[in-house]
C-alpha cells in the first residue's frame, strides 16, 4: 500500500443566481438610474431618503413622492481598497464611501474614483460618473469623482 | 419617467480553495484507482468511508487503511423533484445513503434506478466511469446501480443509520 502523503486541493465556486424583486420605490430609483436622474423619497417630516425606502424609519410611514436630487455631493465617510476584487466596481485602487447628495438628507454606499488614497478626505466634492450603457441598476453608477475634475 | 425595474439579479458567489487534507486525499486518490479507502478507528473497530481524520466517538486517528467493497446498501434515500442549475440527471431522481460492504457509516451517491423503485435495503453497485475518465472526485463513480440481489434485511444495516 502506498504511504504516499500527497494533499489535494481545488478549486470551488459556489454560486447562487439569485433574482430578486426591489419593489415599487426602488423600482422607479432604478429607472431614474436608467434614465441619467437620481431619485430621493421625500419624507413626511421633509427628509430626502436617498437611495429611497419604502417607509419613513422615523414614523414607520410610507415615503411620499419621489423627488430628484442633484448629482453631486460630499462625503462623509470612506474605507479604502487597495486591491480590487473581480467583482468590485472599479479595476483600480479606489474608495467605498458614503456620499451624501446636494438636496438629500441620508448618504448612500458607492465607489470613488480618485487614483490614490492621498486624494481621499471626508469632506470633498465628488460628483456622478454616469456608466455608458444604463439598464437600471446601482451600477448604472460607475462611481463617483472628484468635483473638480470634469 | 420610463417604466418602474422590477427584479435586479442579485447573484451571490464565493471563489475559494478547498484542501482536502492527508486521510480524504488517499480516500480521493482510491477513486482514481476505482477503489473505496477506508480508515479503521484503532479503539472502537468502526470503518469510516470517506475516512475522517479522527474518530468522532473516540477521538483517535483512525490509522489503518482499509479497502472496502464497491457493493452495499441503501439505508435511507430521497427522491429529488426540483430542478437546478447544473443537474446532470433527469427528474424525478434517486439521492441515497450507501452503506458499502465492509464500512460502519453511509456515504451519499446517486442510485440510477426509477424514483418508484427506491427502497431501504435496496443492494447496489458503484458504477466506475472508465479508467481514463477517473478524477480525484466522487464523479469518478457514475452512480450506484442496482444488482438486483434480495433486499438486505433492516438488521443488518439498522445500527448504520
Amino acid at each position: 500500500m502506498s504511504t504516499a502523503r500527497v494533499v489535494l486541493s481545488a478549486r470551488y465556486v459556489l454560486e447562487y443566481t439569485y433574482r430578486r424583486s426591489v419593489g415599487p420605490v426602488l423600482g422607479r430609483f432604478l429607472a431614474g438610474l436608467r434614465d441619467g436622474h437620481i431619485l430621493g423619497a421625500q419624507t413626511a417630516s421633509g427628509r430626502v431618503l436617498v437611495p429611497p425606502s419604502e417607509y419613513d424609519p422615523d414614523t414607520s410611514d410610507p415615503v411620499g413622492d419621489l423627488v430628484e436630487v442633484r448629482q453631486t455631493g460630499v462625503v462623509t465617510t470612506w474605507s479604502w481598497v487597495e486591491t480590487p476584487r473581480a467583482r468590485h466596481p472599479l479595476a483600480s485602487p479606489f474608495a467605498w464611501a458614503l456620499v451624501k447628495l446636494d438636496g438629500a438628507d441620508t448618504p448612500m454606499l458607492h465607489a470613488v474614483d480618485v487614483g490614490s488614497i492621498e486624494g481621499m478626505s471626508t469632506g470633498m466634492r465628488v460628483r456622478v460618473r454616469w456608466r455608458k450603457d444604463r439598464t437600471g441598476e446601482i451600477a448604472d453608477i460607475a462611481c463617483f469623482e472628484p468635483e473638480a475634475a470634469s | 419617467m420610463s417604466e418602474p425595474v422590477r427584479r435586479i439579479k442579485a447573484p451571490v458567489r464565493l471563489e475559494y480553495t478547498v484542501t482536502a487534507g492527508r486521510t480524504l486525499s488517499r480516500f480521493l486518490a482510491g477513486l482514481v484507482e476505482g477503489r473505496f479507502l477506508g480508515r479503521r478507528c484503532p479503539s472502537c473497530r468502526k470503518v469510516y468511508v470517506p475516512p475522517r481524520g479522527a474518530c468522532p466517538t473516540c477521538a483517535v486517528p483512525p490509522d489503518e487503511e482499509v479497502v472496502v467493497a464497491d457493493t452495499g446498501t441503501v439505508t435511507t434515500f430521497c427522491i429529488v423533484n426540483v430542478p437546478f442549475e447544473g443537474q446532470t440527471m433527469k427528474l424525478p431522481y434517486v439521492y441515497a445513503s450507501v452503506l458499502l460492504d465492509g464500512a460502519d457509516i453511509p456515504m451519499l451517491h446517486l442510485v440510477n434506478a426509477p424514483a418508484e423503485d427506491a427502497r431501504m435495503g435496496m443492494r447496489v453497485k458503484a458504477e466506475w466511469a472508465p479508467p481514463g475518465d477517473r478524477r480525484p472526485t466522487l464523479e469518478s463513480i457514475k452512480w450506484f446501480a442496482p444488482t438486483g440481489e434480495p433486499d438486505a434485511p433492516f438488521e443488518s444495516y439498522q445500527e448504520h443509520l
